[in-house]
């Protein structure tokens, strides 16, 4: 009798599991057969040589030691996207923090203002967007039409090597939607008696923003310099439609993604791309471990 | 120390009045204790006086100096919240020592301060730690103790027992007290608890719907409430109001019929009033044996233990509930018929509308 019971209860729990793992599988087939297996399957071609039309050759390490030492181009993409990184994500992140301050103020309204103000980060990563900025910042382009009002004659900021960059950096700053509307969730996190007793305490405004606000933020900061660190080391899209594809003018937003695009389907050297790809995800994976590391010192989690 | 004058202080939100010209003066020194049932407003004047909401009528005085507009850090007092509002990312020291470096004191001086505020509170041992370490007996200690180390006029304190358990709340009250006696400090306290207002108070302020109800000395409010409110919120437990029928009332007191019976209350009226008026006698006061009034016969209908004392809940011959009292373990049981008494002096009368009949 005993057993009969043990024995049903475990063909139930047999079931259930296997239409648990049912239920799993689409996710499982796509993980194994569009993530995992394909980013496998381009670390080995990284040790390899291929162009698409022969087999891949064993090369072992070239492509490494030719990244390394012998890659100017490589170097210049490295420059790019690290001023891009480091210029973009913490413009972005204070614009953003401004916004959901203003915001955080009670203002009426505000779902459409959070609304409006979120808009562009749906639009900016599209390809019309860029588009839209490489005719803005052209030039004869809107921005320089605005110039002229005030007599200043504008040049071709997308074309000029010294100010290509800056026009995607402010592409970027203005896609401030989403880390807004985290900060902004985060603002409201904080207590309100918080601010009490340190206005009772006699804390200004400023001291307010500084002892209580940004500490108590710094969970949210931490969170949303990873994601948008993240994020800026892999854009390619602003740089690809306001090049054309090239990273010009004379490689100046020649962004890393776009230097492997390049080097994958313009050039059909597929293992050297996989190379490519590989350091990005070592640089972007060091990167955020060192972050994690650091964030002891300075993240401050209650409770 | 100071003194402090709340001249018909008016709050409104909107077109919303929460708190109507209350009048208050309370002496350096004094412990007063702001109570009621939650949305009577005693929170909302507490932050008034410390500035944290705009007062829209009225006058506040700290001390000699008109208040009203002035910034909370400059009136002279310091507040213990509910929460504690400990800021989470500051060790214990450095929350206590922050209103002094936001005012820019040399270091040696916070450090003494916070040193003389902690020894007080018995906290020193704690001082490097964070709040998220501390037991909320010991939260509430550093919030106190960063109240403190602000030496202010007046310390106000929103419900700061409120977070704790039942043991604590009794163990903090006794010391909130005697940090009183020591400080000497002017203290304003905030509480739903009437129990609290009765132990802490040199003066309770009961407020209901934003307008106060009654000022006085805990005793005073315990024996001669201005109405029936007071009389029912102030006492644990609560007090029996009974319908009666007024009879006579004079000078030198009050008949009424209740159940049946014509009871003589030493309590008096100046205006006249007839007809419907409510007995109030509270549990402790009614007896199950000689008393100068006899109230008749109760069944009773449930018996609560508590050891020290017997709670009896009953039904008067015409069908009033009655609560009583009685010292020790009464041997009585459901379905039991008991005759209940009292002392005329420690009734009390009430008008139809909740006006108090005035002891003669």
């Amino acid at each position: 009798m005993v057993g009969a019971a043990v024995q049903r209860q475990r063909a139930g729990r047999f079931v259930a599991m296997r239409e648990g793992y049912g239920f799993l599988l689409p996710w499982f087939a796509g993980f194994f057969g569009l993530t995992l297996g394909p980013a496998l399957f381009s670390l080995y071609l990284s040790f390899t040589k291929y162009d698409l039309v022969s087999d891949p050759r064993w090369i072992g390490m070239a492509n490494y030691v030719r990244i390394a030492t012998a890659d100017a181009k490589f170097s210049q993409a490295m420059h790019v996207t690290f001023t891009y990184v480091f210029l973009a994500v913490p413009l972005k992140l204070a614009f953003a923090l401004s916004i959901a301050m203003i915001l955080n103020k009670g203002l009426r309204g505000l779902p459409i203002y959070r609304a409006l103000f979120y808009l562009p980060s749906l639009l900016g990563g599209s390809v019309a967007i860029a588009i839209l900025w490489r005719e803005v910042f052209s030039a004869d382009g809107l921005f320089n039409q605005v110039l002229a009002v005030f007599g200043i004659k504008g040049i071709g900021w997308v074309t000029t090597p010294e100010t290509a960059l800056y026009t995607l950096v402010l592409l970027t700053i203005w896609q401030f939607g989403s880390s807004m509307i985290i900060f902004l969730a985060g603002l409201r996190q904080i207590p309100q008696d918080m601010y009490e007793a340190a206005s009772i305490d006699g804390a200004s405004p400023r001291r307010q923003f500084f002892k209580i606000t940004l500490p108590l933020l710094t969970p949210v900061i931490f969170f949303n310099a990873i994601v948008q660190t993240i994020d800026a080391f892999k854009a390619f899209t602003p740089s690809f439609i306001i090049s054309e594809g090239t990273g010009g003018p004379v490689n100046s937003t020649l962004f890393y993604t776009l230097y492997l695009f390049q080097e994958a389907f313009a050039y059909f050297r597929m293992g050297y791309a996989s190379a490519l790809a590989w350091v990005l995800v070592m640089i972007i994976g060091s990167f955020t471990a060192v972050s994690f590391f650091m964030s002891r010192y300075w993240v401050h989690y209650d409770e | 120390m100071a003194s402090l004058t709340l001249n018909k202080i008016v709050k409104r939100f909107g077109s919303l009045q929460v708190i109507s010209d209350v009048d208050l003066s309370v002496e350096k020194g004094e412990f007063v204790v702001f109570v009621g049932p939650s949305g009577c407003g005693k929170s909302t004047l507490l932050r008034m006086i410390a500035g944290l909401e705009a007062i829209s009528g009225g006058e506040l005085r700290i001390g000699s100096e008109v208040m009203n507009d002035v910034a909370p850090a400059q009136r002279g007092i310091a507040m213990v919240f509910q929460s504690y509002a400990l800021y989470p990312h500051m060790s214990v020291r450095k929350n206590m020592a922050f209103a002094l470096e936001t005012a820019g004191l040399p270091k040696p001086e916070v450090e003494a301060r916070v040193n003389k505020a902690a020894a007080i509170l018995q906290i020193q041992n704690l001082l490097d730690r964070k709040p998220k370490q501390l037991s909320g007996g010991q939260r509430q200690r550093v919030a106190i103790g960063r109240a403190i180390v602000r030496d202010p006029q007046i310390f106000l304190f929103d419900e700061p027992l409120s977070n704790l358990d039942a043991e604590l709340r009794v163990q903090m009250r006794v010391e909130i007290a005697k940090l009183h006696r020591e400080l000497g400090a002017t203290m304003i306290y905030v509480t739903h608890d009437q129990v609290e207002a009765m132990t802490m108070a040199d003066k309770i302020v009961v407020l209901r719907l934003g307008k106060v109800e009654q000022i006085g000395a805990p005793l005073d409010l315990y024996n001669n409430p201005a109405n029936q409110f007071v009389a029912g919120f102030i006492g644990s437990p609560k007090m029996n109001f009974l319908d009666a029928t007024l009879l006579s009332s004079d000078e030198t007191g009050s008949v009424v019929s209740l159940a049946g019976q014509s009871l003589r209350i030493p309590r008096g009226l100046a205006a006249v009033h007839e007809g419907r008026v409510q007995l109030g006698i509270r549990p402790e006061h009614a007896m199950l044996s000689s008393g100068d009034i006899a109230l008749g016969q109760m069944e009773i209908v449930l018996v609560e233990h508590l050891g020290g004392n017997t709670l009896l809940y009953g039904k008067l011959s015409d069908g009033q509930t009655l609560t009583v009292q009685v010292e020790d373990q009464a041997r009585l049981g459901m379905g039991d018929t008991v005759q209940i008494f009292a002392n005329a002096a420690r009734c009390h009368l009430f008008t139809g509308d909740g006006r108090a009949f005035a002891a003669v």
